[in-house]
């Protein structure tokens, strides 16, 4: 303050996250040792490595030259399968999102609905798909119903829990407002809610209509039906022309369905 | 006619929000409530329709105590009390027309709003409100396509829309530029005088309030330190109110818009000789 104060003329940013020095000088040390340890432990085999290497050779070669013809009943029932498959489990998944989305924004539900709701969801996003799969396989029998199932279920995590978050994003006052006019319960989320999360729903579902599509492909292998059980079955023959077209198959279709939902998303904002 | 009677809210941590204020609205009268920022004024207003819960204390809306309400008679409650917004808290993604109609959910079952079957003399008056305060034309556009002060208006049809037996209004003029501020507060005072409807409207604009409201209630931490016409709030009630300050520089932007005669014409809002 005073003309003849001396301030010092050096600064240092002060530490952010460990702050005593000897644990900021042994923390780097360890995990470099973990990382030691931990690539040790991988038996990594050069001459595994070389084998697999003429392996992806050779299905290179096959995927260069596919081959739609020869296999081409069992290719296009399975894609007539996963496509069946992927819509149906969408809007059976998105209808059944939406109460469960509602149920789980801390703004509109009391609080053992919001608990409720949250467990439900985490319990499907805590599965991955091929778990699910594997259980549901096990459950209703090899083919396309348990594939509908895995995939409706799986979609109601996804849905659900970014309905959810979009909800309890919604602007409270346009909320307060239409409570202050005596509105019901339904009539709040019909008039307050619907119009500010509907662009993000349609969004979600067209991108969940993405995901379930390659989804089937996967969950295919493990018995679930759809173009991947067809995908499995061609590998497990050594008919790598077969897969190449398969393969390629499934890639113009997530591309077509990509190009067109990013199309109408944009459209419908 | 509106009577609080020892309102009291205490949130579980701090000092109370409120302290037994009390004071009654007759009909007709415009309330300026005023005071600085968290004084306590939103919180009133909002434990009037109970959009926050008050601690204790008793709310008369002529005859029915608005504290011990089910949810049920709350509902019906909240449709005899209007209430316009800061911020305007319209549906943006909604129509004008959706957003005046919405003021009459608490009248019409749910398949009726949910198909956008409103009976026809809710629609006859909807059209009414918006050509009074003059956006008859623009009935069909969404609320977000209109500007700050024609949003406001779409506020007061829905708030009017509710045939409200009392209005409140929480900062209505917050986020206006000074020309539209006054233009509102005019819409408002003509509207309660036209309809003998009561109104609390929270404001921090002093001279603002004092040009258009017949009475103003301070608030200071919770309890009220005024409650008289506007001409009595001199500069020891300012102080008294809001802590010391310079209150002089005040009374010069308090006279500016009655300074030209022309500006009084054209404040006028179309719609305002119906």
């Amino acid at each position: 303050m005073t003309a003849n104060t001396a301030y010092p003329r050096r600064w240092k940013r002060p530490p952010q996250l460990v702050t005593t020095r000897r644990w900021r000088l042994t923390l780097p040390l360890l995990v470099v040792a973990y990382l030691v340890l931990a690539l040790g432990s991988l038996e990594i085999d050069a001459g595994r490595v070389v084998e697999g290497l003429s392996r992806g050779a050779r299905f290179i070669q096959g995927f260069l030259q596919p081959d739609f013809v020869s296999r081409w009943q069992d290719i296009r029932q399975g894609l007539i399968e996963s496509l069946t498959m992927t819509l149906t489990a969408t809007v059976v998944g998105v209808l059944i999102s939406v109460p469960i989305g509602i149920g789980a924004a801390r703004n509109l539900s009391p609080r053992p609905v919001y608990l409720v709701c949250r467990s439900i969801v985490a319990v499907s996003r805590s599965l991955q798909e091929i778990i699910i799969a594997i259980f549901l396989v096990a459950m209703f029998g090899f083919g396309p119903f348990a594939g509908f199932l895995t995939l409706a279920f799986a979609s109601i995590g996804f849905v659900a829990k970014l309905l959810a978050d979009d909800i309890e994003e919604a602007s409270a006052s346009q909320i307060e407002a239409i409570r202050a006019t005596g509105a019901s319960g339904l009539q709040l989320i019909h008039y307050a809610i619907q119009p500010q999360v509907m662009p993000r729903l349609i969004g979600l579902s067209l991108y969940r209509l993405d995901i379930n599509f390659r989804e089937s492909a996967v969950i295919g292998i493990v018995g679930a039906g759809g173009i991947g059980a067809t995908l499995n079955t061609a590998i497990d023959r050594y008919e790598y022309d077969s897969a190449g077209a398969i393969l390629l198959l499934v890639i113009a279709i997530v591309m077509l369905s990509e190009y067109g939902s990013s199309y109408l998303r944009k459209t419908l904002q | 006619m509106l009577t609080l009677n020892q309102l009291t809210k205490a949130y579980s941590v701090g000092d109370p929000a409120l302290r037994d204020v009390t004071f009654r609205v007759p009909r007709g009268q415009v309330v300026g409530l005023i005071g600085p920022s968290g004084a306590g004024k939103s919180t009133l207003i909002r434990c009037i329709n109970r959009l926050v819960e008050p601690s204790s204390g008793a709310i008369y809306l002529d005859e029915t105590d608005l504290t011990c309400l089910g949810s049920r008679e709350l509902r019906r409650a909240r449709r005899r009390i209007g209430m316009i917004f800061q911020e305007y808290a319209l549906v943006e993604r909604l129509t004008v027309m959706e957003n005046v109609l919405s003021g009459r959910l608490g009248y019409v079952p749910f398949w009726r709003s949910f198909t956008r079957r409103f009976p026809g003399h809710d629609i006859e008056n909807a059209y009414r409100l918006l050509d009074r305060v003059g956006l008859l034309a623009h009935a069909d556009k969404r609320a977000d396509a209109l500007s700050g002060g024609q949003r406001q208006r779409v506020g007061i049809a829905r708030a009017l829309a509710q045939e409200p037996e009392l209005l409140l209004v929480d900062e209505p003029t917050a986020s206006l530029d000074p020309k539209t501020s006054r233009q509102i507060m005019r819409l408002i005072t003509e509207i309660c005088a036209e309809r003998q409807l009561p109104a609390i409207v929270n404001i921090h604009d002093v001279p603002l309030a004092q040009q258009f409201v017949d009475r103003l209630v301070g608030l200071r931490a919770g309890q009220m330190v005024f409650d008289d016409t506007p001409d009595r709030l001199d500069e020891a009630m300012l102080t008294e109110i809001y802590g010391a300050e310079d209150w002089t520089a005040m009374d010069q932007e308090d006279d500016e818009p009655e300074s030209s005669s022309d500006t009084q014409i054209s404040l006028r809002l179309p719609g305002a000789a119906t």
